[in-house]
């Protein structure tokens, strides 16, 4: 980043930059009827123009805030800096999420202009028009199924884009005062927390923290304008957003919106990323898949697939840290990279790829050296919306698989005697929106931001993180019990999609299983075992004892640590049905909501711990569409093997 | 669509039901003894969704087969935008813009989705085919242009995620899907349906039900279909034709062939 940015202090401002020095730079991409269409930054900054005179003209007004709901669309983003411009505060809300999630944001911040993306998205909102009276304007972007739609609330992008053409003939030099009078500290965005735990909270983050948090990653990373990333993760979660709104402004790199969700792996490899941000379990999807598809080819492939991916597992890591391998090692990991590395990275579509980051949850430990090992620089990193993302990021050649790296520059750091972790950093949020109370329990008069977070540093300075202050329990006899710590090591196996750990104040571990669907159903076929579906492979013997080995592993390496060998898993069950956001389980970022299912669920808690073979479930599941229906299943339940606790004590 | 004026007979859906396109007249067919159709005559009417159903053996596929040209009646005229028609072939019935999906799809398994669409498109490509061959000419610009509604119709059916995926390996819920995309790439005045939901789960249903109105809405395209689903039925077509033993036994809009006693006892009420 050769150029200052000094005195650009909001996002509008950033923009009127970027067109000025880089107008004919791409700045967009979405792949539209196949083919990718790009704006530019002038051509960027043009459409913002127009949108953000046509929302004034509308009565978008300072301080008000503006609902946007929709996937990854230049259109959407546009909208977002429109708002910007005019002082209001864009809310990007879950696409996924039903309507009646979507309403308590929209009554919670008094929303009056909302753009969807498309009519899926309208008819959410016209659902819950009726609790929030507040909301006057719907605009949307994609007009197919609009035609017969009347409700006066409704008007197209484009008419919106021709209000606000009208609108800057009669004045064009409105937008830039208005764009002159935002400042730094003034709210950028607001983003509503998932809400594991009770009702959503709205964060407000200034335009000052998103910059300075953006810039101070970009620096360390060496972005530019030369870079590319593709944003297809939903734009209501602040890493999303980093990545495809605020880093860019800051850099002027462009962004790339794929065609719809189903083609982001096609979309990924045509564009070829240069920048990359996965959560773990699209890095664990993408692995699955790779797994499955080398074990479906011949047997030459597969014999250089498992050789080189030996290779690279013994020095790949070392080498992309910079340091010495043996000569032998170092041309075997060339051949390799030649044959099996290379191709890989070509088919993740990672050929290009600089940095990677991963973040949102803890990575297992063998699928992060995985990436490392075929050459993609992938990095943990640590942060929350609280925090603008960037608190701990690992540099380059000081990636460990179990910390998320020393603090990034401007970040402050310190525990409480109950190893909460506390930040300190430009990057904090203002406030949760309406909410004092919380806003005073979380950011204490000195400005620490208290995280809720358990962990330590390791003796090189590295934050290792091992689970949220309130979940780390303790079994009846003492023993520490992470349960996500447990869960992270059963999901790490292909065959496992998702754990629920059980254990604080309790005798013992137990846990729920739901096994990957993908993989296992593969499995079966490989077997000749017909199946119906996921309720009938729950029900087999087989998929038992092929689940049952997992976790018996886990409780191998458990018992290899003496803090944790306590905690190995006693009894198991493969739950009826795959843990769903639509069914509250898991939240939209989709981490399980342990104490939600061990209520919803108990008496199958009742059953793990009460000594029964098998438990009779009856259950209300909702479909995708809304319709509600029930499934009623019997389901075994297993012993696990347990092992001794290893003799020899090593140094945690 | 450009914006029309508001329409003064709005009809199911806002959609403004035209003339007569389509007329059947006394049509009977006959494969040796067995009598497929006997004097039927219905209309379809421009921009309707027009259903035939009837229990099984009924004569509704024979119907469709006369329509484009597959049986030719032994007795009978149709109409078709006014002309007469005699001894029509399925290439004419094609050229004058009428397409239609198969009960047991006729795709290329072998073609990806892409190019199964694109042959939608032969009848409408001018280029020779040397020209065509070689790319050299009009040849590259025409296939650039049938290229673009292609992708139009692809994303009107949200299967982009499959452009180059080979049809065989969809299923078939897609494959259905396919095929329609396959049938609106010859842009028709009049589509004809073969059962288009005929094994789909619920949720492929639901889709196949929104892209049928979807295509009567958007680009007004008349549509008959057969269909067996009676809840489909009734709930996507403006006027339905009942047959029995290829004889008409009911005909007019759900509610009234509801109520129909012929219908009642030939078809609804025998427990379906």
């Amino acid at each position: 980043m050769g150029e200052s940015l000094s005195g650009l202090d909001t996002f509008p401002k950033l923009l009127l930059h970027h067109a000025k020095v880089r107008g004919e730079r791409p700045a967009i991409r979405e792949k539209y009827l196949g083919i990718w269409q790009t704006w530019t930054w002038a051509q960027f900054a043009e459409e913002v123009r127009m949108l953000a005179c046509g929302l004034a003209e509308q009565g978008l007004k300072r301080g008000d805030h503006m609902a946007l709901v929709g996937d990854n669309r230049p259109r959407i983003y546009a909208a977002m800096c429109a708002a910007q411009c005019l002082g209001a505060v864009p809310v990007p809300l879950y696409q996924d999420a039903v309507a009646a999630e979507m309403a308590f944001p929209i009554q919670n911040a008094d929303i009056a202009h909302a753009l969807a993306e498309d009519q899926e998205q309208v008819d959410k909102l016209l659902e819950i028009l009726p609790q929030c009276p507040t909301l006057r304007h719907i605009y949307y972007d994609d007009p197919r199924g609009m035609r017969h739609y009347v409700q006066p609330q409704l008007a197209s992008y484009e008419q919106l884009r021709e209000i606000g053409a009208a609108a800057y003939r009669r004045d064009p030099a409105f937008l830039e005062r208005e764009i002159t009078k935002g400042a730094g500290d003034d709210p950028a965005a607001m983003f509503f927390t998932s809400g594991t735990t009770a009702t959503p909270k709205g964060v407000v983050l200034t335009h000052h923290a998103l910059i300075d948090r953006a810039k101070a990653a970009a620096e360390m990373e060496g972005l530019s304008d030369r870079d590319v990333v593709l944003a297809y993760l939903p734009p209501a979660w602040i890493g999303q957003n980093i990545f495809s709104y605020a880093q860019p402004f800051v850099t002027g790199y462009c962004i790339c919106c794929p065609e719809s969700a189903e083609t982001v792996m096609t979309d990924m490899r045509e564009i070829g990323p240069s920048y990359y941000f996965a959560p773990p379990r699209v890095l664990e999807a993408l692995l699955t898949q790779v797994s499955i598809r080398m074990e479906d080819a011949g047997s030459l492939k597969r014999a250089m697939y498992r050789g080189f991916m030996n290779v690279a597992r013994r020095v790949g890591g070392t080498i992309l840290d910079g340091k010495k391998v043996g000569p032998g090692d170092r041309v075997l990991y060339a051949l390799g990279d030649m044959l099996v590395y290379g191709p890989l990275r070509n088919v993740l579509g990672m050929s290009r790829v600089r940095v990677a980051y991963t973040a949102g949850e803890a990575i297992g430990p063998d699928l992060f050296r995985f990436y490392r090992s075929i050459g993609i620089n992938l990095k943990q990193l640590y942060g929350s919306t609280e925090t603008s993302v960037f608190v701990c990021v690992q540099p380059n050649g000081q990636v460990k698989a179990d910390t998320v790296g020393p603090a990034v520059r401007g970040v402050e750091l310190k525990f409480t005697p109950q190893r909460e972790l506390l930040i300190r950093s430009p990057g904090l949020f203002k406030e949760y929106y309406k909410n004092p109370q919380a806003t005073a329990e979380a950011k204490d008069n000195d400005g620490w931001f208290h995280t809720g977070d358990a962990g330590y540093f390791d003796p090189d300075g590295h934050l290792k993180i091992i689970d949220r202050v309130k979940d780390v329990g303790r079994l009846t006899d003492g023993t520490l019990f992470a349960p996500k710590y447990l869960e992270n090591k059963l999901k790490f196996f292909p065959y496992i999609k998702e754990a629920v750990a059980f254990g604080d104040g309790r005798d013992r571990v137990c846990a729920f299983i739901n096994f990957d669907m993908d993989a296992v159903g593969n499995w079966a076929e490989k077997r000749n075992m017909p199946y119906a579906g996921y309720v009938d492979l729950v029900s087999r013997d087989e998929v038992y004892d092929l689940i049952a080995e997992c976790v018996e592993k886990v409780n191998a390496d458990l018992a290899q640590d003496p803090e944790l060998a306590g905690s190995q898993i006693h009894r198991f069950l493969i739950l009826h049905k795959e843990l769903d956001a639509d069914d509250g389980e898991l939240t939209r970022t989709r981490k399980v909501r342990r104490g939600y299912i061990a209520e919803r669920y108990a008496p199958l808690v009742a059953a793990l711990y009460g000594g029964d073979t098998s438990v009779h479930v009856e259950a209300q599941i909702k479909y995708e569409d809304g319709r509600t229906g029930s499934i009623s299943a019997d389901l075994k339940i297993r012993d696990a093997r347990t092992f001794a606790p290893a003799a020899a004590k090593r140094a945690a | 669509m450009s914006a029309q004026p508001q329409a003064q007979e709005m009809m199911a859906g806002g959609r403004r039901i035209g003339e007569v396109v389509l007329s059947v007249e006394e049509v009977s067919l006959s494969f040796g003894g067995v009598n497929a159709l006997t004097d039927v005559s219905f209309d379809v009417r421009e921009h309707e969704i027009r259903a035939i159903i009837g229990p099984n053996g009924a004569g509704k596929s024979s119907l469709l087969n006369v329509i484009n040209g597959v049986y030719h009646p032994q007795k009978g005229t149709i109409r078709f935008l006014g002309e007469p028609r005699h001894d029509v072939d399925t290439h004419e019935a094609a050229a004058q813009g009428i397409a239609r999906t198969f009960q047991n799809l006729a795709l290329f398994k072998g073609m990806n989705v892409l190019d199964n669409i694109m042959t939608g498109r032969n009848l409408r490509m001018k280029a020779g085919l040397l020209a065509q061959a070689f790319r050299f000419g009009p040849a590259e610009r025409e296939e650039l242009e049938h290229r673009a509604v292609v992708e139009r119709i692809i994303d009107f059916l949200e299967i982009q995620a499959y452009r180059k995926t080979p049809v065989g390996r969809l299923p078939y819920g897609l494959q259905k899907r396919v095929d329609l995309g396959r049938a609106l790439a010859m842009e028709p005045r009049l589509l004809l349906l073969d059962e288009p939901m005929a094994g789909m789960n619920v949720e492929e249903k639901q889709d196949m039900c929104r892209f049928i109105l979807d295509v009567n809405q958007q680009f007004g395209t008349t549509i008959v279909l057969i269909e067996h689903d009676m809840g489909v039925v009734m709930d996507l077509s403006d006027r339905v034709l009942v047959l029995d033993y290829g004889k008409k036994i009911g005909d007019g809009t759900p509610d009234e062939v509801r109520r129909t006693q012929a219908v009642i006892d030939a078809y609804l009420g025998v427990g379906h």
